[in-house]
């Protein structure tokens, strides 16, 4: 029978179907299985509770050899040595003890391949096509643009993986999302993936496994489609797909990958990789089309990642947002500071932020500097420019765009998840308005009272140039 | 775990649809490596004034919610980050259950509560409960009208009671599994391990691409 790509993972990690539940559930929803997990990513916030669960009860971690660490959440991006907080100090200490105690291997502060966790995954080669890979952290679906079925977990699951390698889980249904067309640059992923969360809305792929596929995302490079796979959980599916293909093969087979097969068992391992595409006549529960032509640079103005207009529109009305009841967007809007009917072009920002799991890598460093050189950001505006990990950033610097950022006024930081979250002593001020280039924009997620608006790359350079956001396709650059 | 079987407390109302696990636990609060002490920081956010001092405008510091253990919200509660913290600060400040509504948006329905949330309540013995939008708000207007109202959310027979002059029920659905694992208060990971032979006996036929030596 034809499967999916998401079916064929599945299935070719169940241990076993749980036989102890009821007949009802069985039949409900196709019953429990013990799903095996081949990759098991930490990190220092989501970590502590599962180690101590697995002390309390004496039990080890099962295959420390396919489980890996690094911290990023707390991690201070000017001075990564000096961590001033005692708490987000603690919390990193307990991660570097963990490790040690059950033999995880941990890329820590000190190592050159630190960095968020779902930035290092792949640049590492553990991240690769037809894995099951869990992290406890809502944005590991950024893997599943390998083809590799990727989703986040709680604290209690991290201990069952850690205990077990295996998770008790409900098989999910498939949301088949195809992106017809082209985007025209500069329209890039974060435009198309803004542009889907406000079409099926932040729940509208809840219980869903979300399969990307069509001429947009064939065209895509791998770090454009782990921005599209990363927002998945911003639309409610826990994972994300990308069939892999040639560029998926390319970019594993590229630079020093040292987990990934090399040589002769590449070559192996891509042949059974091209067996992993969804079969032609495959059916999945809901399918989706969107035109990537169509769609102009997003830029969210509300307190949910749903909340987005075209660059081009306004601020909407109460009552005129779909999915959205009137007090929703009446209480985003009184949080945001912003009056219905404004130009979203008219909307000035004191910050910009470049960075975060789902655009600090390379090649949204090399989109923003490109826009940024020989430019000047605005005056009174601070732009800080965060590379996802330390090879992101070494690599930057090798091609001197950390000169370029730093000319043209911006702050050029060390690696982690700085301003996404504020979890360091990155945050928004209360009032603070920010472009951001991560993935979620509700209340207090920047710091306490600072407003948020979602944009990609190209949009927080120029919006870093501007003061405010701007239309960039009619930036000279871009043509028109 | 602790089994969930029926419970009877007052109910509060947090009037809002999305309410994201940042909301629920922000961040500040997550750089403890205990699995308690959360329960003060629940909304923190918004229960507090930057002074320290309680926002008497916030739901959960009006007299009239004080006490409750079952909280009642709008639709995609929880969403955003995996963070249990969310869960272990609910149960922390009291509650037992949580209750928000499903959605029709264009013939699909979409779930009350997100997927990771859910799981992650599920593991803790911390009852979701998914109504219909008319139904909740129909327990929101009531809780509106009588304060201090109170509710039963009865497990084994998938019913809220409000205790109302005169009762009102309302019947909801829960995946049997998760209803199984509730009521006996499962240990999850006892579970598994129990079939350690089948995984050993899978890990044997499977290639999990096992990563190359130390890198």
């Amino acid at each position: 029978m034809a499967q999916t790509l998401f079916e064929k993972i599945w299935s070719r990690h169940v241990v076993m179907m749980l036989p102890d539940l009821p007949a009802e559930a069985s039949a409900q929803a196709g019953g429990t299985a013990i799903l095996y997990i081949d990759r098991h990513l930490v990190h220092e916030v989501t970590s502590p509770q599962a180690f101590e669960g697995l002390r309390l009860s004496k039990r080890t971690v099962r295959r420390p050899e396919l489980t890996f660490a690094t911290m990023d959440h707390n991690v201070p991006t000017v001075d990564r040595m000096v961590i001033r907080d005692p708490i987000s100090k603690a919390q990193i200490e307990a991660l570097e003890a963990n490790c040690r105690e059950f033999g995880v291997t941990l890329y820590d502060l000190k190592s050159d391949k630190q960095g968020i966790v779902h930035i290092i995954g792949p640049e590492l080669g553990l991240t690769l096509p037809g894995l099951t890979m869990v992290c406890g952290d809502s944005h590991t679906s950024t893997h599943g643009a390998f083809g590799a079925l990727a989703f986040g977990i709680g604290t209690s699951e991290v201990e069952h993986v850690l205990a077990t390698q295996c998770l008790p889980q409900q098989k999910a249904k498939t949301l088949k999302v195809e992106f017809t067309g082209r985007p025209k640059p500069p329209v890039s992923a974060k435009d198309l993936i803004l542009k889907l969360i406000g079409t099926i809305g932040t729940a509208g792929g809840t219980g869903y496994v979300l399969e990307y596929c069509g001429e947009a995302i064939l065209a895509l490079s791998m770090e454009a489609r782990m921005t599209i796979c990363n927002m998945s959980i911003e639309a409610g599916a826990r994972a994300g797909l990308v069939a892999p293909d040639d560029t998926t093969f390319e970019y594993i087979a590229r630079g020093q990958r040292p987990f990934a097969p090399q040589g002769k068992a590449l070559d192996g391992a891509i042949a059974r990789w091209r067996t992993l595409p969804s079969d032609p006549g495959a059916r999945y529960d809901r399918e989706l089309t969107i035109n990537a032509a169509e769609i102009a640079p997003q830029v969210t103005w509300g307190t949910s990642p749903g909340m987005v207009a075209d660059v081009t529109g306004r601020v909407p009305q109460p009552g005129d947002v779909p999915g959205y009841s009137r007090s929703d967007v009446e209480q985003a809007l009184a949080y945001m500071g912003l009056v219905p009917g404004t130009l979203i072009t008219d909307i000035a920002v004191a910050t910009v932020f470049i960075g975060s799991c789902t655009n600090a890598r390379i090649e949204d460093l090399r989109i923003a500097a490109g826009i940024l050189k020989g430019r000047k950001v605005a005056k009174g505006v601070r732009v800080l420019v965060v590379p996802g990990s330390q090879q992101v950033r070494a690599q930057a610097q090798a091609e001197g765009l950390d000169r370029v950022f730093t000319t043209a006024g911006c702050e050029w930081r060390e690696s982690g998840c700085s301003m996404c979250l504020g979890m360091n002593p990155d945050q928004l001020k209360p009032g603070e308005r920010c472009a951001s280039t991560s993935n979620r924009n509700f209340e207090g997620r920047q710091g306490k009272g600072g407003r948020t608006h979602l944009v990609s790359p190209h949009m927080a350079a120029a919006t870093a140039v501007a003061g405010h956001f701007v239309d960039i396709r009619r930036w000279p650059e871009h043509g028109s | 775990m602790t089994p969930f079987r029926s419970h009877r407390g007052k109910l509060a109302v947090v009037d809002r649809a999305n309410i994201d696990t940042d909301a629920i636990i922000p961040k500040q609060h997550l750089k403890s490596i205990a699995r308690t002490g959360f329960g003060a920081h629940l909304f923190s956010d918004w229960r507090y004034a930057s002074d320290g001092t309680p926002n008497p405008e916030f739901a959960l510091n009006q007299p009239t919610f004080a006490g409750a253990s079952i909280l009642v919200a709008r639709n995609n509660f929880g969403c955003g980050s995996s963070r249990e913290h969310a869960v272990w600060a609910i149960q922390q400040g009291g509650f037992q259950a949580v209750i928000a509504p499903w959605q029709d948006r264009n013939g699909t329905r979409v779930p009350a509560f997100a997927d990771i949330f859910r799981n992650n309540a599920n593991k803790n013995a911390l009852l979701t409960v998914e109504l219909s939008a008319p139904e909740v708000e129909e327990i929101v207007q009531m809780a509106g009208r009588y304060a201090g109202l109170e509710a039963t959310v009865d497990l084994d027979h998938q019913r809220v009671t409000l205790h109302l002059p005169e009762e009102m029920a309302f019947h909801f659905e829960i995946d049997a599994a998760v209803k199984e694992r509730l009521v006996h208060g499962i240990d999850d990971i006892g579970i598994t391990l129990e079939h350690e032979a089948a995984i050993t006996a899978f890990e044997a036929r499977h290639d999990p691409q096992r990563p190359r030596a130390s890198a």
